[in-house]
């Protein structure tokens, strides 16, 4: 699918109408791995508004008459309260990297390309939070974060936008809505300082979440050898060596350096990272986000 | 081994092109493996690293070498090199081709004609003129060499046959040497040693090239059997003294039905350098009679057949006489010379007349009996006329029986006057009278007749109209002396001697012996002289063609006697049985003499093989090689590139290895284990089976039709057969299997010997056959449509025993439902089962014979019920039945019912027929 200017309604119908129709299989497949995590009831274990019961307690001076719990309070001489639990919603804000650099996969037969991982993430993690009641929102997306089922559609919409030219692209670091989360999704193959950037800015906001950076298995092997040119997925980046085989040592250095330097800022910002490659199992990853959503509540 | 020198370009200056592979080899050193692109999204992360180490930036030089070897194998391929061109180098002269077209070449004829047609099209392409003479062709020579286009000679080729006997090169030498033109020649060879074959080649070489070619493969012959020591003996002669060789003999001759079969094989070895070995046959006389020629096994040429003739045959002689021998007088026996005459040359019996005649005697001799009796009379008129010789002495009672007037002894050639006379005795005035040369329409014709012969005493027979026609040996005074007449098949023979020295010095004399031999009485002693046979016109009976087929030679003219005993063998007198009379003769194309040496030839004649010596283009060859190298290079190119690792190195590694290791063949994996697993599969389950016919529609109809039969046993009775399976009754076991359901077509293979032998025992050990001629019976069982003829040809050898149609009490009709027809797709056929004993007979009260014996082993119809039962593995049926609709659904259910009765028949056999059944069944019968 390649990215198309759109010339005229036309062309614009055809652009969409092939986008959409990559919504089914993909919102199967995050309904799929959605379905297979079983989230407990996770109220706030402290009263507030909400809908589950909580507790009766004795009323008090001071207590409005309609908040008494007749029915309970007819079996003694005191008057109940009933209270609720607080339930209140929380807003995630999800941001995926649909620079052209997340296209690739290794093995196109058998591995989805890089980005495929991250939206059936996004999505299957949307789709979790949503049931569980909370606002989901994209970071790239203006209007704020919403819950209930018609968000999905929305987000689905955000997530599979048109492909870009660029190689990479960086989280635009913005306001984000108070004690919001955030999950940012990436290969962080590209210029490091926009996630920095970004990461600062959420921590100081009060904003924390995770870092989950995707990569494929033959990114971390580099199983090359030879006389080869490299070259990015747009192109517009070149490399060429006569040994491939000789770079390996210091490209893997370089790797693990670039992990380890995106680790110790999420640690410092207070948030999580994880690397997730093509060939891992989704469910894990999926797991290791809602926990990670859920700790810090 | 290797005869490079042999080897041509047909495209030479396609090889200039070797030249410019080194100016290759510079260009490919020059130019460093092409770097490869890939695409990586963590290219960022590469930027500014250095290589540490360089990586050659030139083709290694074993790379060079294959891809270099490549191509020099595909110029050199390209080129066209042939093997043995042969006649295929360009030359201008005409070529003549001469082929020794004798029995000597009939082995490997294909082979020549091949040689010559493959010789003719490089003719054809060049343009040359060409002529193809058949030494053995000894027709008109004059002129000049038939030189003419080789499509011309080409259509006639497939006319040119090997003769059963030898060429003659004196006529085409002489006819050559009139010729002026130059040509070359090539020379297909029979390899005999010949009388002038060097001087034809001297001759043709002085013409042209000469090219022989001549056959590899074994020759060898055999002479004119013998009978030595009460052995029939052949000698085999072999042409290539080298190591030993074993062979082997078969004498073949009909059996009693008259059909030509192998009645014995004998072995033998040539001893290293031998060149030739006796082969000998010890054989009940009776056998050794049948004998009609002696093949040596798989050799097909007139060489390896010697023909048998009466010489072989020794004949049984039945012996009587009118009077018992007296006591110590034995040389008065009537029978005393003819006994020691018959000694050697056959086989005596002595019995009375009734019981010699049950031993099938081939001549009856009686000495001076006169009277016969009336049974033993007709008889014996009846054996003669079935072809049997009667040969009857006088003597005494016979002079004095006193003949009825008008009455004529059908055992007599002639009527006999009473008395007979006495010639030169002491009573008479004569002198004894010496013998008549023979005539020439006389058996004995050319035997000399010594001066000390002499006759004193005779019957003397009336004269009549068919007296002389009838006499073949008189007297001086021309009295009939032996006369003869034919009678049916078979003859009558009268000597008007008696068998004993009393009335002549004829049995005492060797004249006696030759005059029974030539009455083939007596086995010929020797081969005959020309002399023997001068005079004698013998008719060709069966005659030889170079392949060492015989055919009937009823439009030959007669040879004479003196050409057969010269026995030289050529288009006029061909090898063969001849016949004169009673006597039969086989002209062998080996002679007694000849020895197979192997041809010489003259130096500087250039002698190739027959089979090695074929074109053989190595153009193929030479670019699979090519190909072979490219195929390495592609691994070894991904190799020096650095790309040979991960997944796709593996795939070039298995790729490669598929590409060279050699696939097993697949029949490897054995008869065995599959035999074992098809023997298993066949007996864990009962299994119904099919004769596989080779027809895939019909062989398909035949498993869906036993499938479906298979369901419906399951579904109904306790039979539950597992799925159906294909036997092919030449190579299968028949045993497993309780029924074989054997569709006949008109196309069907008929069975070979082992597997009627087979399928014999198979029905014999309680095994049943359906036949199906599928063809609604149109002509009936004996009828003339193709499949029943098919089914005839196919149970003819087969053990069938008599057929009727099935009777409405044979068990089959009710074995396991009622059923009075056996319908499958068409209804009218008649089936046909083993007839019911003759015996068998109904009780009083009870519903059926008692058949409580043998189930039949064949069931014969034409209904097509395989049509009829056939299931798809979807459960659907295959084939209409009928006119379809309900009436067609019955006659499938009654169609399913026979199936059903069937095998039920076949697995419970008769036990419906019990007696104890009776009762409910004449319940059910509503009787």
């Amino acid at each position: 699918m390649t990215a198309q200017a759109g010339h005229g309604p036309a062309r614009l119908r055809q652009a969409a109408e092939e986008h959409a129709a990559r919504f089914p299989p993909l919102l199967a497949e995050a309904q799929r791995l959605a379905t297979s995590v079983t989230p407990g009831a996770h109220g706030r274990r402290r009263e507030g508004t909400g809908e589950e019961f909580w507790q009766f307690r004795p009323a008090m001076p001071g207590d409005e008459w309609r908040n008494i719990d007749w029915r309970r309070s007819a079996r003694g001489d005191s008057h109940f309260i009933r209270q609720h639990e607080w339930q209140a919603a929380q807003s995630v804000l999800i941001w995926v990297d649909d620079g052209r650099s997340m296209a690739f996969s290794g093995d196109p037969g058998r591995r989805p390309a890089k980005i495929d991982r991250a939206r059936v993430l996004a999505l299957a993690l949307a789709i979790l939070l949503l049931r569980g009641g909370e606002r989901v929102g994209l970071m790239d997306d203006p209007t704020p974060p919403r819950t209930g089922r018609a968000q999905l559609d929305r987000l689905m919409a955000g997530l599979i936008g048109p492909e870009r030219d660029d190689d990479h692209v960086s989280p635009v670091a913005q306001l984000f809505p108070r004690g919001a989360r955030a999950v940012l999704f990436s290969d962080f193959l590209g210029d490091t300082d926009d996630v920095v950037n970004t990461l600062r800015q959420a921590a100081g906001q009060g904003v924390h979440g995770a870092l989950v950076q995707l990569l494929d298995p033959v990114e971390e092997a580099f199983p090359f050898d030879g006389r080869t040119t490299f070259h990015s997925m747009s192109g517009k980046i070149r490399f060429e060596t006569l040994r491939a085989r000789g770079l390996r040592e210091s490209y893997l250095d370089r790797l693990a350096a670039r992990k380890d330097l995106l680790a110790s800022h999420a640690r410092r910002a207070g948030w999580q990272y994880l690397c997730h490659h093509g060939d891992d199992s989704p469910l894990s990853a999926l797991m290791w986000l809602y926990s990670t959503l859920q700790r810090g509540r | 081994m290797f005869p490079f020198q042999a080897l041509t370009f047909m495209s030479p200056w396609l090889l200039i092109g070797l030249l410019a592979l080194p100016v290759l080899w510079w260009l490919m050193r020059a130019v460093p493996p092409a770097a490869v692109r890939r695409s990586f999204p963590a290219v960022t992360l590469l930027l500014g690293l250095r290589d540490e180490e360089s990586t050659p930036d030139r083709t290694p030089w074993w790379l060079m070498l294959l891809r270099m070897l490549a191509l020099a194998a595909a110029i050199i391929g390209f080129a066209q090199p042939v093997l043995n061109p042969g006649a295929a180098k360009i030359a201008s002269k005409p070529l003549l081709i001469l082929a020794d077209a004798s029995w000597a070449s009939a082995g490997d004829w294909a082979a020549r004609q091949d040689r010559i047609a493959a010789v003719l099209t490089d003719a054809r392409a060049s343009g040359r003129r060409v002529a193809v003479l058949s030494l053995t062709d000894q027709s008109a020579r004059t002129g000049p060499l038939p030189f003419g286009t080789a499509g011309d000679w080409k259509a006639a080729l497939a006319a040119l046959k090997p003769s059963p006997w030898e060429p003659d090169y004196a006529a085409v030498t002489s006819w050559i040497s009139s010729q002026k033109s130059a040509f070359d020649t090539l020379w297909l060879s029979d390899g005999l040693a010949r009388k002038g074959r060097d001087g034809l080649a001297r001759l043709l070489m002085a013409r042209g090239n000469l090219t022989v070619v001549q056959g590899r493969n074994a020759l060898m012959a055999l002479a004119r059997p013998r009978f030595q020591d009460r052995k029939i003996t052949v000698t085999a002669l072999r042409r290539d003294t080298g190591q030993g060789q074993e062979i082997r003999v078969n004498a073949i001759g009909p059996d009693p039905a008259g059909i030509e079969r192998r009645v014995a094989t004998a072995s033998a070895t040539f001893g290293p350098g031998e060149r030739s070995v006796t082969v000998s046959f010890d054989l009940p006389t009776d056998l050794g009679n049948r004998i009609r020629r002696f093949e040596i096994a798989g050799l097909r040429t007139a060489g390896a057949v010697a023909l048998a003739d009466d010489a072989l045959k020794r004949r049984k002689v039945a012996l009587f006489a009118g009077t018992a021998p007296r006591e110590g007088q034995e040389l008065l026996s009537p029978l005393h010379y003819l006994r020691k005459a018959l000694q050697t040359g056959a086989v005596v019996i002595e019995a009375p007349l009734r019981t010699s005649l049950l031993a099938a005697p081939d001549v009856v001799i009686m000495a001076d009996v006169a009277r016969i009796a009336p049974a033993e009379r007709d008889a014996l008129a009846a054996w003669v006329r079935k072809g049997g010789t009667l040969l009857r002495f006088a003597g005494p009672r016979m002079a004095a029986a006193r003949m009825r007037p008008g009455a004529d002894d059908p055992l007599l050639p002639v009527r006999l006057r009473p008395g007979g006379r006495d010639v030169g005795g002491a009573m008479s005035w004569g002198s004894p009278r010496h013998l008549r040369p023979f005539g020439k329409e006389s058996p004995f014709f050319g035997l000399t007749i010594p001066d000390d012969v002499t006759v004193t005493s005779q019957v003397v027979a009336q004269p009549g109209p068919q007296l002389a026609a009838r006499t073949i040996a008189s007297l001086q005074d021309g009295t009939p002396l032996v006369t003869w007449k034919e009678m049916g098949k078979g003859r009558v023979v009268l000597f008007h001697v008696t068998a004993n020295a009393e009335w002549s010095s004829l049995p005492l004399s060797g004249l006696f012996v030759r005059m029974l031999e030539r009455l083939a009485i007596l086995r010929r002693a020797s081969t005959p002289t020309p002399a023997d046979m001068a005079g004698q016109m013998w008719r060709p009976e069966r005659v030889m063609d170079g392949f060492g087929t015989l055919r009937k030679a009823d439009d030959l003219a007669a040879v004479s006697g003196e050409a057969l005993a010269e026995g030289r063998v050529g288009p006029d007198l061909l090898p063969g049985t001849y016949r004169l009379g009673p006597r039969q003769f086989a002209l062998n194309v080996i002679r007694p003499d000849r020895v197979l040496k192997a041809a010489t030839w003259p130096a500087g004649v250039a002698v190739a093989a027959l089979s090695g010596a074929e074109r053989k283009s190595l153009a193929g060859w030479f670019l699979a090689l090519a190909l072979l190298l490219l195929a390495l290079d592609i691994p070894a190119t991904l190799l020096v590139g650095g790309r040979l690792s991960g997944p796709r190195g593996t795939l070039a590694a298995i790729f490669l290895l598929v590409l060279l290791v050699p696939h097993p063949p697949a029949q490897a994996q054995g008869a065995g284990g599959d035999g074992d697993a098809r023997a298993i599969r066949a007996t864990r389950d009962t299994v119904l089976a099919y004769v596989i016919t080779g027809d895939a529609r019909i062989d398909a109809k035949s498993e869906a039709g036993l499938y479906g039969l298979s369901r419906v046993l399951t579904r109904r009775s306790a039979v539950e057969p597992a799925d159906p399976i294909g036997v092919d009754v030449e190579k299968d076991e028949l045993a497993f299997f309780p029924l074989l359901y054997w569709p006949v077509t008109e196309t069907s293979p008929i069975p070979s010997d082992s597997a009627i032998t087979r399928i014999n025992t198979y029905l014999q050990t309680g095994g049943m056959i359906v036949f199906d001629t599928q063809d609604a019976d149109i002509a009936g069982i004996n009828g003339v449509s193709p499949a029943s003829r098919r089914l005839q040809q196919i149970a003819a050898s087969l053990d069938i025993p008599a057929l009727e149609p099935v009777p409405p009490d044979h068990v089959l009709t009710r074995s396991f439902y009622l059923l009075q027809s056996f319908p499958g797709r068409f209804s009218q056929g008649q089936v046909w089962v083993e007839a019911a004993p003759p015996d068998a007979v109904k009780l009083e009260g009870m519903p059926f014979r008692n058949l409580n014996d043998g189930v039949s082993p064949v069931v014969i119809g034409a209904n097509d019920w395989a049509a009829a039962w056939a299931v798809g593995r979807d459960g659907g049926y295959l084939y209409p039945v009928g006119r379809g609709g309900y009436a067609g659904e019955r006659q499938r259910e009654m169609a399913y019912r026979f199936g059903v009765n069937l095998v039920m028949y076949v697995l419970t056999g008769n036990y419906k027929s019990d007696q104890v059944h009776v009762p409910a069944l004449l319940e059910r019968l509503g009787q």
